[in-house]
């Protein structure tokens, strides 16, 4: 199915509320625990609408001990249930990282595959709006480097609501995570990106599957989550200068999409790598190796990078652009690229 | 309270079979390890923390379980383990790296997994206790009467993961038992210089259920209070905290000096061995002739020579299957 079957937009935040919503439907063992999930809706939307449908037993308000819930989700997880339990912002795994790196992720592989997990641990990502060093996050390329869990960045409505059903059923613990500028909210900057079509009928979005959003044959830009759309506006800026950009939104880290970054580079000779993680030992140097192991004879030039430069998220609004990705970078990375 | 006399000696045959098995494990871990003690050599690598003398706080819970019911253990798991009746050759084998083992050899004597009946531990101090709030809670949402039972060690008590599973099953009145191991030494610190009150069981009025302390490491005592909690538990009334008195009567590990405990301590423990009170009380109180003793610990050592020729004689790994079981 494309997107463009259907006339009804939703904002990406609606689209995951609805994807969780129609999984509770379709299966008794899936419910979701977490911090102000339930009467609240979530501080992010991500079950608004649920608590009403399906009542306390189903999406179930939890008190502040992220070890305790998040571990929970586990043993409920083996015991025959499908939890989804919501991390309310990235940043807070530090109180509870043991559940999921130690426990979560490796009880699988421990039990020589004879015990499963299937949860999904849905969390809200990014910065850019001033949330400052602990609000401000997005850590996936942390999460990526654990083995054992898959990790989900959508970047569309529509992939956030198929990718999320994917997440449900998958047999494997899935770390969901949102940006918080993607979703469409409100109370954050508008985002024309955030809301696009979104069949009302369930389906999937496979995992692991990386996605051209939009062709291009001078450069490709690979990226994942809010920095899709700001590879979207950059692409326009390009094409005026005559610059073909390619966007690749890789979707997800954990599995990375290899293939695609490599079928890209191999077409387009140049990558630039987009990220609003840590610029070291992360996303953007994993995607810049995949390339330089799969296509190193098709690159015309280095592979170039935009990432968060090591530092933490600083709260006051220009420092804190300095620090983050935005369309001029991109624009003038991509630039200095083709000119190299 | 009448406690069946079936009870009692299958108590006695689990703690036999299980000093056993720990005997066993400790003699052949130093196989090809000395006289310059190398972690990694030896059939049994890297470490091994053994239960001696912490028998009586499995076998005291194990007569009230039923199938389904699902139990996690610590970084020291052997005797919960064999006393749920976690299949004993393809635990042995776990330990010895093997791929007949539990987890085909990937996880390790820390970290044994059985399906059926329902087993995990974990080398990471507190790990299990939400693990098991969120076993209970899968129980409850099912409509089942299966219970959690959570064992962790003193030492436990004093980490963020037993107070918010404390909390939480008793929030949710989930059927949960926690059942503390209290064997005074969270490797070489004493639980007086890590614990600001005397009894763990005291914390469990903070969060609103029933806190029973065993004393003196005694069988019948854990069996009576484990009772009583699984009891409740499976009734919907919710989770219990018992705290049990137990020994560690070997160091923290296979290899530990045990330098920190005086040898008035070590003496005295060794005065105290459940394996030699326990089954004097039961031929004392003519529940076992000296002989039937002798009978159910030799059908135990059997069984557990068994499972360790089992063990030694089953192939490893191949090294690429390190590659898999990441994912399902």
């Amino acid at each position: 199915m494309t997107a463009t079957m259907t006339e009804r937009k939703l904002t990406m935040q609606k689209a995951i509320a609805e994807a969780i919503g129609q999984e509770m439907e379709r299966d008794d063992t899936v419910f979701v625990m977490g911090e102000d999930v339930a009467v609240y809706g979530g501080i992010f939307g991500a079950t608004e609408g649920l608590y009403d449908r399906f009542g306390g037993e189903r999406v179930m308000d939890t008190p502040i001990s992220e070890t305790g819930f998040i571990g929970a989700a586990v043993g409920a997880a083996v015991h025959g249930m499908r939890p989804i339990a919501e991390l309310m912002f990235v940043d807070f795994f530090g109180v509870c990282m043991d559940q999921i790196y130690n426990n979560m992720a490796k009880i699988h592989y421990f039990s020589g595959g004879n015990v499963k997990v299937p949860m999904v641990l849905t969390t809200a990502v990014g910065g850019g709006y001033s949330d400052a060093g602990q609000h401000s996050q997005t850590l996936w390329g942390t999460f990526a480097h654990l083995p054992g869990m898959k990790v989900v960045v959508p970047s569309s409505a529509y992939d956030a609501k198929g990718l999320m059903i994917s997440a449900i059923r998958d047999d494997n613990p899935v770390v969901y995570m949102f940006h918080k500028g993607a979703l469409g909210l409100g109370w954050m900057t508008n985002n024309p990106h955030a809301t696009g079509p979104v069949p009302e009928e369930p389906y999937t979005v496979p995992i692991g599957k990386a996605n051209v959003v939009r062709e291009g044959t001078d450069i490709t830009i690979a990226t994942i989550g809010l920095s899709v759309h700001r590879a979207l506006d950059a692409a326009e800026t390009l094409a005026a200068d005559g610059i073909s950009a390619e966007i690749l939104d890789l979707r997800s880290l954990v599995p990375l999409d290899r293939d695609a970054i490599v079928e890209s580079v191999k077409k387009t000779h140049r990558l630039l790598v987009v990220d609003e993680d840590y610029r070291s030992f992360g996303m953007s140097g994993e995607v810049i190796t995949t390339a330089i192991e799969g296509a190193f004879d098709y690159l015309d030039a280095p592979p170039g990078r935009i990432a968060e430069p090591d530092v933490p998220i600083p709260y006051s609004r220009p420092m804190e652009q300095f620090a983050l990705p935005d369309v001029d970078k991109i624009v003038s990375g991509s630039r200095a690229m083709m000119s190299a | 309270m009448e406690i069946p006399r079936d009870d009692l000696v299958a108590m006695y045959a689990t703690m036999a079979k299980i000093r056993y098995f720990e005997e066993r494990i400790k003699e052949i871990y130093y196989e090809d390890k000395l006289p310059a003690f190398d972690i990694a050599a030896g059939p049994i690598p890297g470490e091994m923390h053994l239960a001696a003398g912490q028998e009586p706080v499995a076998v005291g819970v194990m007569p009230h379980l039923r199938p389904g019911d699902a139990i996690t253990a610590t970084h020291r798991p052997h005797h919960v383990a064999i006393a749920q009746g976690v299949d004993l050759k393809q635990m042995a084998a776990e330990i010895f790296g093997k791929d007949t083992g539990l987890g085909h050899g990937k996880g390790g004597h820390m970290h044994l997994f059985s399906v059926e009946p329902s087993f995990g531990c974990s080398g990471i101090i507190g790990e299990g206790m939400p693990v098991a709030c969120g076993a209970a809670l899968a129980f409850k949402k099912q409509g089942k009467d299966n219970v959690a039972i959570s064992f962790f060690g003193e030492g436990a008590a004093n980490q963020g993961a037993f107070h918010e599973s404390l909390n939480l099953a008793a929030l949710w009145n989930l059927p949960v038992v926690f059942i503390c191991e209290d064997n005074e030494f969270a490797i070489s610190v004493p639980k007086s210089a890590s614990t600001a009150i005397a009894d763990n069981s005291d914390r469990a009025s903070a969060y609103g259920m029933p806190g029973v302390l065993v004393p003196d490491n005694d069988p019948v005592g854990v069996y009576e209070a484990a009772g009583e909690a699984i009891r409740r538990a499976r009734d919907g009334r919710g989770p219990s905290l018992i705290e049990v008195r137990t020994l560690r009567l070997w160091g923290h590990f296979e290899g530990d000096a045990d330098a920190y405990r005086s040898d008035e301590y070590k003496q005295a423990m060794g005065d105290k061995d459940p394996m030699v009170r326990y089954p004097e009380r039961l031929i004392s109180e003519g529940i076992l002739t000296p002989a039937d003793a002798d009978a159910l610990k030799k059908a135990a050592h059997e069984e557990v020579d068994e499972a360790i020729e089992f063990a030694r004689s089953s192939p490893y790994p191949a090294p690429e299957d390190a590659l898999k079981h990441v994912f399902a």
